[in-house]
């Protein structure tokens, strides 16, 4: 047995004990001999780092009001309170309910929050510049409340993150509602055929964004189970561990059920991400290469055949290749002027950027705040913003996947490793996308972008994590029943 | 599991790493090429978000920036007497970009000229708004007035030099307009009854239309002739025949009136007649390439950029004698732009100097500092002294006995040339009236002009250069010499 460090890095202890399947392990207070006294829990850096991920969007705040109408904004003090206080609540209830969690990822979240409802405050002051623009930061700013709350809740009711274990396959049928709902759904003109919206009235909903941490828990809970039937069973080809034709059976299931969501819902993102968020947590639960390979033939496959039947794809790739033919005088059909205008917005920004409230992101239109808001950013904040926005989101996904290597528990790690390259997958589509380096596929950017599912959804994809994460650094927890037989033997 | 976690991490990172390396290439590498690209319009906003520098004509400024504080534009430029000096600023506008001056002197204005940068700086680091700078033209305020309160609803174009310096004291081209109508991102009604106008009052007629220039050419066929040594002095006598038969074909080249003496007529009177006769002629005798030669030193053939471009002024390679007979009295294929015109009767009025024709004196910071001022420069010596003050003999001559006598100024030596150019399919048009002349003071003071009018009247025996055009001619120089 290695003893466990301060960092947390618990990795190679944490994957030689595993939990048995479906069970709770019920914890034990007190010190074992291989736990050191009193390992710090890291709540102070979160509290100071904290602070810092609040005061600095209220100095971005100040900043807005000060390049637009040369004053302080008169909202900034109740701004200010809000989300400290918000901020603050959340950080007491890590205190109290999970006082080991990784103390980055609550301030990087917040930090991300924040900035986010500055600039679509930002952009709300631009509005009338936007066509089929409607204010959107006081939304945004109550989303994130709910987001935070929903984030108290998982902190408080989630005892341990293997109760969702049994939730297993309702995951899957919940998942398999949530992502065929929009479908049902009309879209509207400006979505450009994407259909990922659930829409009542004024209300709607995008249940993509928690189908995302649903599909984990049925991911994570399924592969526990099934592992070794995948990992073991195949057979050895030029160097290549080939499944058996019936273990193939669910990746083909899911890669169909993306290919219908791309089909019927016009929503390459969402499809790509639930692909390769399977492709990713199969090869981590049977550590077989041979997966990824399959995953990229079948993605590309899919993408070939789908690109060549319908025109949703096509019509994104050739944007893709030629971003500034919508601003023809014979724009293609279907083209959009969006990604060249985002380009045109990073280059006018430069390496430092016009300055908070300075630039004209609103060129990009209504999509300024939702999907193209790191077009905003790269204008306003330049190169050297982005660079800072990135390396949030990295280190947040690393912490992720920290998380995921401390973990003691099989259901435990496949779950972090699912939200954490989730997240990472997202950020990249959608950055991607913005930037010009791949297709645009329409997703939002995690935090920052305007919308109430994705920001509430990711709250709670923050607090598992951190709830994992405090699983696996807690010291002095009973090592879970070595009965290895469910749950895969050691490797 | 935790090997293939590792991986994941490290994946996760070349996705991240992808997306920075995509971004520094964006906003780094590319940058300045989606910044300035033709459809960001933040270029155009730009331009319109601090105040406009102006342009200057006598010291006051004949444009104004006003701050109109929309939603995209900050700024909207404005002209004072826009339909004056329209040809000399040209516009600047919000939908329709701009032209002349305010396009061409636009880094200027704008305040993004390299030159201003460290200006710019020290701006930015005070505190002070960003403004562009000012445009100081040559433009004498009292002769562009006389020029166009003489054209009056007349169309054409009038161009007034400084012969001494190559200043344009005047450019007038009507009928005109006013860019102050075109300057916002809304007026596009103006714009297109602006452009469906038949009588095109957005050209600039005085830099960008040639015309047949006519009589006036024989200014340039005579001077060819004195610089080739075929008369000595201007009461020589010219073997002319009545009629002329064109070279090489059956037809006689008629004079305007059936009462002029060209028949073996002096330099002299030929000119005070406008003998058509006698300077086709004697453009056949010299030949097309002696003719060129002449022309290209006047300026044809060359374009001149005052820095806004004028077209090329052309004397062409014709093919046949007749036609160079025909193009030496200015018909047939040869063109000019009036300011080719005034500057033929500048370089006489000058001793044969030609001196380069400028618009802008001087460029400047807002705070007042030059950062350039025009040197003068000769186009060319067109003529030896001795061969202009021939032709100045001529000129002078023209005006007191000849054609010219509407030009005449007491107390002032004028020297002038009229021309009636025929156009059209078989010259069936109505003619378009020259005058071009010089003036000068016993002070030294000296003014050169070219008029054309279009349409002065509406039948064709009440065109001529002399009734038409010399007046307009007159009031101008009266103007620039403060006579």
């Amino acid at each position: 047995m290695s003893s466990y460090d301060l960092s947390g890095d618990t990795g190679r202890a944490g994957g030689r004990r595993r939990a048995a399947a479906g069970r709770v392990v019920p914890r034990r207070r007190g010190n074992t001999t291989i736990s050191p006294q009193g390992a710090p829990n890291r709540r102070n850096t979160e509290l100071a780092l904290l602070v810092f991920a609040v005061l600095l969007p209220i100095l971005a705040y100040a900043n807005v009001g000060l390049a637009m109408d040369s004053r302080l904004p008169a909202g900034m003090l109740g701004y200010g309170l809000g989300m400290g206080a918000l901020a603050l609540v959340a950080h007491l209830l890590v205190r109290r309910f999970a006082p080991y969690a990784d103390p980055l990822m609550l301030p990087i979240a917040t930090l991300l929050n924040g900035l986010g409802v500055v600039m679509i405050w930002r952009l709300d002051k631009a509005g009338h510049l936007l066509s089929g623009n409607f204010p959107a930061a006081r939304n945004q700013l109550m989303w994130s409340a709910l987001g935070i709350t929903l984030f108290i809740g998982v902190m408080v009711f989630l005892k341990d993150h293997r109760v969702l274990q049994r939730y297993t396959y309702i995951s899957m049928v919940v998942a398999l509602v949530l992502l065929a709902a929009p479908a049902f759904f009309p879209a509207r003109a400006e979505d450009f055929g994407a259909k990922i919206w659930i829409r009542m009235g004024s209300f709607s909903i995008q249940p993509g964004e928690f189908a995302k941490i649903v599909l984990t828990v049925f991911f994570a809970g399924y592969l526990m189970v099934k592992r070794d039937a995948l990992a073991l069973a195949s057979r050895r080809f030029m160097g290549l561990y080939l499944p058996r034709g019936r273990d193939l059976g669910p990746i083909v299931v899911i890669w169909l059920l993306s290919l219908l969501i791309l089909i019927f819902e016009n929503d390459l993102g969402t499809s790509f991400l639930f692909f390769g968020l399977f492709v990713v947590m199969l090869y981590v639960a049977t550590e077989r290469t041979s997966w990824i390979l399959f995953g990229l033939l079948m993605s590309v496959g899919g993408a070939v055949a789908v690109a060549t039947t319908t025109s949703h794809v096509k019509v994104r790739i050739d944007a893709w290749l030629d971003p500034m033919a919508a601003f023809s005088a014979n724009p293609p059909k279907g083209s959009t002027e969006q990604i060249g205008q985002s380009l045109m917005a990073l280059g006018s920004g430069g390496v430092t950027g016009s300055g908070l409230g300075q630039g004209r992101s609103w060129l990009i239109n209504f999509a300024a705040k939702s999907d193209f808001i790191l077009g905003s950013f790269g204008e306003e904040l330049g190169l050297t913003g982005l660079m800072a926005i990135f390396l949030l989101y990295a280190l947040l996904v690393q912490r992720g996947l920290r998380t995921a290597v401390a973990a003691r528990d099989p259901f435990g790690k496949l779950f972090a490793v699912g939200l954490a390259s989730a997240m990472a997958l997202q950020v990249f589509v959608v950055a991607g996308g913005v930037t010009g380096l791949i297709p645009l596929t329409g997703m939002t950017m995690p935090f920052l972008a305007q919308g109430g599912s994705s920001v509430v959804a990711n709250w709670a994809l923050v607090a598992i994590l951190l709830k994992i994460s405090d699983s696996a650094r807690r010291p002095g927890v009973e090592p879970a029943p070595a009965t290895e037989g469910q749950g895969g033997p050691a490797r | 599991m935790n090997k293939p976690i590792r991986r994941v991490s490290i994946f996760c990172l070349v996705l991240i790493l992808a997306l920075m390396v995509r971004t520094n290439w964006v906003q780094g590498v590319q940058a300045d090429a989606w910044a300035s690209n033709k459809n960001n319009k933040r270029q155009l906003y730009d331009r319109y978000a601090h105040p406009r520098g102006n342009i200057i004509v006598s010291g006051q400024p004949v444009t104004n920036s006003d701050f109109v504080n929309g939603l995209r534009y900050k700024y909207k430029r404005s002209w004072i007497n826009g339909p004056m000096y329209a040809p000399v600023t040209g516009y600047s506008s919000q939908a329709y970009g701009s032209n002349g001056l305010e396009n061409l002197e636009d880094g200027i204005l704008s305040g993004t000229d390299d030159r201003l940068f460290f200006r710019n700086t020290l701006d930015m680091l005070t505190g002070e708004q960003q403004r562009g700078g000012d445009v100081v033209t040559t433009i004498n305020a009292k002769v562009q007035k006389a020029a166009f309160d003489a054209m009056g609803d007349k169309k054409g174009a009038v161009v007034a030099l400084d012969p001494k310096t190559g200043a344009i004291l005047a450019l007038v081209s009507t009928p005109s307009y006013d860019p102050g109508t075109i300057a916002g991102n809304d007026d596009g009604d103006a714009w297109k009854a602006l452009n469906s106008d038949p009588n095109k009052p957005m050209d600039n007629r005085a830099l960008k239309y040639t015309y047949p220039p006519g009589s006036t050419f024989k200014l340039v066929t005579a001077t060819a002739a004195f610089e080739n040594g075929m008369f000595q002095s201007i009461d020589d006598t010219t073997s002319t025949p009545e009629p002329y038969i064109l070279p090489g074909t059956q037809t006689p080249l008629k004079n305007e009136s059936p009462n002029e003496r060209c028949e073996n007529a002096t330099v002299k009177s030929g000119l005070d007649q406008s003998c058509n006769t006698v300077f086709a002629k004697i453009g056949a005798d010299l030949g097309k390439d002696k003719m060129r030669a002449q022309a290209e030193k006047f300026g044809f053939n060359s374009t001149i950029d005052t820095p806004v471009r004028a077209e090329k002024s052309v004397f062409p390679n014709s093919a046949s004698l007749d036609g160079t007979a025909q193009d030496s009295i200015g018909q047939h294929d040869t063109r000019a732009t009036p300011l080719q015109v005034a500057m033929v009767s500048a370089a006489i009025a000058n001793n044969g100097s030609l001196m380069q024709p400028y618009l802008v004196d001087q460029e400047r910071s807002a705070s007042l500092t030059t950062i350039s001022k025009h040197t003068e420069k000769q186009f060319s010596q067109a003529m030896s002294p001795a061969t202009a003050q021939k032709m100045q003999d001529l000129m002078v001559s023209v005006v007191q006995d000849g054609t010219g006598k509407n030009a005449q100024i007491p107390g002032v030596q004028v020297g002038g040339k009229t021309g009636t150019a025929q156009h059209g399919e078989n010259n069936s048009a109505l003619p378009y009236a020259w005058f071009t002349s010089w003036a000068k003071t016993p002070d030294g003071q000296s003014v050169a002009v070219a008029v054309v009018v279009e349409d002065g009247s509406d039948n064709r025996d009440g065109i001529s250069g002399g009734r038409l055009a010399a007046p307009i001619a007159k009031a101008v120089m009266q103007a620039a010499l403060g006579k």
